[in-house]
């Protein structure tokens, strides 16, 4: 407490030094006066009085000195000196602060960026109370380990289970929404009643759904989500018990979800409405074989971790195998933390970006640590008068390290600024690229990192030329007027160039190596032409939805012809099952016709498919390899074909031509002939299909699908277009007549195909951009770099080349010999780089397609640029240096 | 030399706090002077080192200063003993007495033997 005070005080006396001085001063002086009255009282002359009275204080400059000392904080004062006076000499030259600080800036504002975008993916939690207790549950079955859950399964699931304390379930579905302004698509999801309870969401009106209101048959409820809320009902708090139309059903909202409900990135993304699975009308349901395309989300409980909940599932799954062998024969189940679901697979990327922009920070410290290297030489007779004068060592590295620090304050808010302004940029330019996207931005851990960064930054680039500096030999220095200590400087100096080309060439060589990939994958054939087409969804009137099969077959071909016949379409086609590149694929099992049916699903073939039109294979460029594709006459009437791809023909019929051959679906149990062979299509993506388990494509004309699909169809499919003209003129014609055809009907994401691709490489591409920026970045800073170093170099050799061409040296023997000063360790970084990149592009190898970590071509190639251009930056100080004029030179002696 | 710096700077604390509460409010002169007459002029007095302790006193709260006019009319600077002071100085003087009684049992030759 006394000391507080004390520290409390002193911290005072730092601010109030010169009116204390004053009063000291005072002090002091009556002091004296009284002294001298006593001594003068006491017989002593006058000059002896004062003398003697000075000396029992002990000298007043001594006594001001130890009492200043006591009063302030001498450390506080100091620090204080140092940094008025790092700021005048950084005034001073504002041509050097202005460089260090932007590069620096450019450095720190790309790690803000970076961590920032780190931060809000990787390490904040997700926005769900303890969200370390989250589980997305997926069915592991034979093709796939990531599969959908059938839906009698999960219940089973959350039935039997001893190790969560809830399961729920969901399946993303299209709404339409009528009777409430013009007809309009609704993102919607089926759901199971505890969903929003297992998250912990509460709604911000009204509830959520009850169990009762889970099963089929009951009365139809629905919550909606805020935007919706504030769209069509204006935030009234009245809207519970109101009720919307959605397929044509009324059903009653019970509550509304707030917006700060995010789900995206996952497997889950926002939506507009929820309604209880019961709801779903799909006789699928209850069918134990078919996923259905949900995925299951849960929650711990407390202190359960994920092995014994898998230990658990495992035991829930075995039993199921053994009750339902046809059905879960090799089902079981996988679970990953809903973290890793949502951002697993962008962590590597984010920590390779992480590594790549801590690089470029480290060039431009040495950047600037080589500046102020330069710099100090020009100072050397400073700091050799104020050690001359009696500043410690210590005194001098603190002086210089002051400085660096204030340049790396400046380069810090300055980088903030520019980051703050860069991540806005960046996510508008590519904002499906990221999961949590929406969550990124600046917060205290962003603020904490950047102020690290910045005072690491100025102790790393400032500390080697602070300790070189005050190493001077005061005497040499001053006597050889700062030329003398050429030798330790020019070491330091080479190991800078040689940091900064290999740091620079690792960075380069990771961007060239994303770039190849980047470029084999846009060369990847697709399998089909994906220019002049575009996709969408749409959905036929909810009116149809109860009429006749052959009623829907006929609005079909009615919506088909009509969209044919509008200007700038060239070709339309059904697609209801898989498409190419997009996230909807859909499959089913058979067996070859003659043999008897498997007992169970896994003794059972899989199959993608695809139903289409006639024009679906002319209008997606794929070849036809042999036999036939679809015509019009395939129909209910005439027998039913199926078109089967390479991968189908390979696998299922390696030795015998597959034409003619039959198979038996398994849905429905229909028996189909193969008619013909077509290339095969990327359903998985241009760098995975091929390592793909599920490759094997079935083709089904879409008019010889069965009754019951064809009830369902009217909620949600897909067509295809080709097109004329620009993609956008397309678009708007499209909207246009399929509006003249209903104003019930809807249609919904519509997309060209080359889009499609295009966003399947969006993280790619974001990492490659990235990389790409950083590596560009990298090489300018270092090329800056070892310019300035090789001409300050030169330039502190100007006499001594003076007298070496007085001598008879030659101006190419002086090119030379500059150029090699800078090419050795040039050199030298550039080996130390590619070996180093060796070892760091392994992490690069997931990311990669279709080119080896250690491409030979990328190495050399671009180990050779960099080689040129450090020449290319030598070169210009080289020429300078042998234009010197000798006599110039030396007269400057 | 700091540790040897250390207790000449706290003894000289409690002497100026002694001093205070005997005398009353004075100034560093007079401190000093009395000082140096109770020692009997056997300590060397530097008058200057007074002044760093006194402002520690004050700093701390021990005592605390006003300008005022000293018997023979020159102004000065007056210090008096502060209440937290007071009772400074009677737990310095107490672990002093300590000291003191420890030291001089290490020292009596009757224990030595």
């Amino acid at each position: 407490m006394k000391k507080l005070r004390a520290l409390w005080m002193r911290l005072g006396g730092v601010f109030s030094a010169r009116q204390e001085n004053d009063e000291f001063d005072a002090e002091i002086a009556s002091h004296l006066q009284m002294h001298i009255d006593d001594n003068l009282r006491a017989g002593m002359p006058p000059a002896l009085a004062r003398r003697d009275a000075l000396v029992k204080l002990g000298g007043v400059e001594q006594t001001r000195q130890a009492y200043r000392e006591r009063r302030g904080l001498p450390w506080l004062e100091t620090l204080g000196q140092d940094l008025r006076f790092g700021l005048r000499v950084l005034r001073k030259s504002p041509g050097f602060t202005t460089i260090a600080v932007l590069t620096l800036a450019l450095g720190i504002g790309a790690n803000t960026t970076i961590f920032s975008i780190v931060n809000a993916v990787l390490l904040n939690p997700l926005p769900f109370p303890r969200a370390e207790q989250l589980v997305v549950l997926h069915e592991r079955k034979p093709n796939f380990d990531h599969g959908s859950i059938s839906y009698p399964n999960f219940l089973d699931w959350r039935q039997d289970n001893h190790t969560f304390s809830s399961m729920a379930t969901s399946r993303g579905y299209y709404f339409s929404l009528t009777g409430a302004g013009p007809a309009e698509q609704l993102d919607g999801q089926f759901m199971t009643s505890d969903f929003f309870e297992t998250l912990q969401v509460k709604p911000m009106l009204g509830r959520t759904f009850t169990r009762a209101e889970e099963q089929p048959g009951a009365a139809p409820v629905v919550l909606i989500s805020q935007g919706l809320w504030q769209r069509k009902f204006g935030s009234s708090p009245d809207v519970l018990g109101k009720g919307i139309a959605l397929e044509g059903r009324a059903y009653t909202i019970v509550g509304v979800i707030p917006a700060s409900f995010h789900f995206s990135g996952g497997i889950l993304p926002s939506r507009d409405v929820y309604v209880p699975m019961g709801q779903w009308a799909n006789p699928s349901l209850t069918d134990r074989a078919s996923g259905m395309g949900m995925r299951g989300i849960a929650r711990l409980k407390p202190g359960v971790t994920i092995e014994q909940a898998n230990a658990d599932m495992e035991r829930v799954t075995r039993d199921l195998e053994l009750a339902y062998p046809a059905a879960d024969k090799g089902i079981g189940a996988k679970l990953v933390p809903l973290k890793e679901q949502m951002v697993g697979d962008v962590r590597p990327f984010l920590l390779v970006l992480l590594v790549a922009v801590g690089l470029v920070l480290l060039i431009a410290c040495v950047n600037v640590a080589s500046l102020m290297l330069a710099r100090s030489t020009g100072r050397m007779r400073e700091f050799a008068v104020r050690t001359a004068l009696g500043a410690s060592r210590k005194r001098v590295i603190r002086q210089l390290l002051t400085e660096s620090l204030l340049v790396a304050a400046a380069a810090g808010v300055l980088g903030l600024g520019l980051s703050v302004a860069g991540t806005h940029a960046g996510l508008k330019l590519l904002p499906e690229a990221l999961p949590r996207g929406e969550e990124i931005g600046m917060d205290l851990h962003v603020l904490l990192f950047t102020m690290t960064v910045s005072l690491l930054a100025g102790v790393v680039f400032g500390w080697m030329p602070a300790l070189k500096t005050s190493q001077a030999d005061p005497q040499s220095a001053l006597k050889e007027g700062g030329r003398g200590m050429s030798g330790i400087r020019h070491r330091a100096q080479s190991i800078f160039v040689a940091a900064e080309m290999a740091m620079a060439l690792v960075l380069l060589i990771g961007a060239g190596l994303m770039l190849r990939s980047l470029t084999r994958l846009w060369n990847v054939d697709p399998g089909f032409d994906p220019h002049q087409v575009l996709t969408f969804g749409y959905t036929l009137p909810p009116s149809l939805l109860h009429s006749s099969p052959d009623a829907i077959r006929a609005a079909y071909h009615e919506f088909e012809e009509r969209l044919t016949a509008t200007p700038g379409v060239r070709a339309v086609s059904q697609s209801w099952g898989s498409l190419p590149m997009s996230d909807e694929d859909d499959e089913d099992m058979f067996w070859m016709a003659g043999q008897p049916k498997p007992a169970d699903d896994s003794g059972m073939n899989w199959a993608l498919t695809y139903v289409v039109s006639p024009d679906y294979l002319k209008m997606m460029k794929i070849p036809l390899r042999r036999g036939r594709f679809f015509n019009t006459h395939d129909d209910m009437r005439s027998p039913m074909v199926a078109v089967i791809d390479d991968a189908f023909a390979h696998k299922f019929f390696p030795n015998e031509d597959p034409i003619g051959k039959r198979i038996v679906l398994k849905s429905g149990a229909r028996e189909v002939e193969i008619v013909g062979i077509i290339g095969h299509v990327k359903q998985w993506g241009l760098d995975t299909d091929d390592t793909y388990p599920l490759r094997a494509e079935l083709y089904s004309p879409w008019t010889q699908v069965q009754d019951s699909f064809v009830q369902r169809a009217p909620s949600g499919i897909s067509a295809v277009v080709q097109f004329n003209g620009s993609a956008a003129n397309a678009s708007a014609t499209i909207r246009r007549a399929i509006g003249q055809m209903s104003n019930e009907q809807i249609i919904y994401d519509m997309q060209t195909m080359e889009s499609l691709i295009s966003d399947s490489l969006a993280q790619q591409r974001f990492v490659m951009i990235l990389l790409g920026t950083f590596a560009a970045v990298a090489l300018l800073l270092a090329s800056v770099g070892i310019y300035g170093v090789i001409a300050y170099v030169a330039g502190q050799r100007t006499q001594e080349i003076g007298v070496r061409m007085a001598l008879g040296a030659q101006r190419t023997d002086v090119v030379r010999m500059v150029l090699l000063e800078g090419m050795r360790p040039a050199l030298f970084g550039i080996v130390v780089g590619a070996v180093a990149a060796i070892g760091l592009t392994r992490f690069l190898v997931k990311m990669l397609y279709g080119v080896s970590p250690t491409d030979p071509l990328i190495f050399s190639g671009l180990a050779l640029m960099l080689a040129l251009v450090a020449v290319a930056a030598c070169y210009l100080p080289a020429r300078r240096a042998a234009s010197v004029d000798p006599m110039q030179a030396l007269r400057a002696e | 030399m700091g540790e040897k710096a250390d207790v000449w700077q706290g003894t000289l604390a409690l002497m100026v706090l002694k001093t205070l509460e005997t005398m009353g409010a004075q100034h560093g002169y007079g401190i000093a002077r009395r000082i140096e007459q109770v020692s009997d002029n056997q300590l060397s007095l530097n008058y200057g080192t007074l002044y760093p302790a006194l402002l520690k006193l004050e700093q701390e709260g021990a005592i605390a200063s006003e300008w005022g006019v000293s018997e023979n009319n020159r102004k000065a600077k007056f210090y008096k003993l502060t209440r937290a002071g007071r009772k400074q100085l009677e737990r310095e003087a107490k672990g002093w007495e300590q000291t003191k009684a420890i030291v001089a049992r290490f020292l009596s030759p009757a224990e030595e033997a």
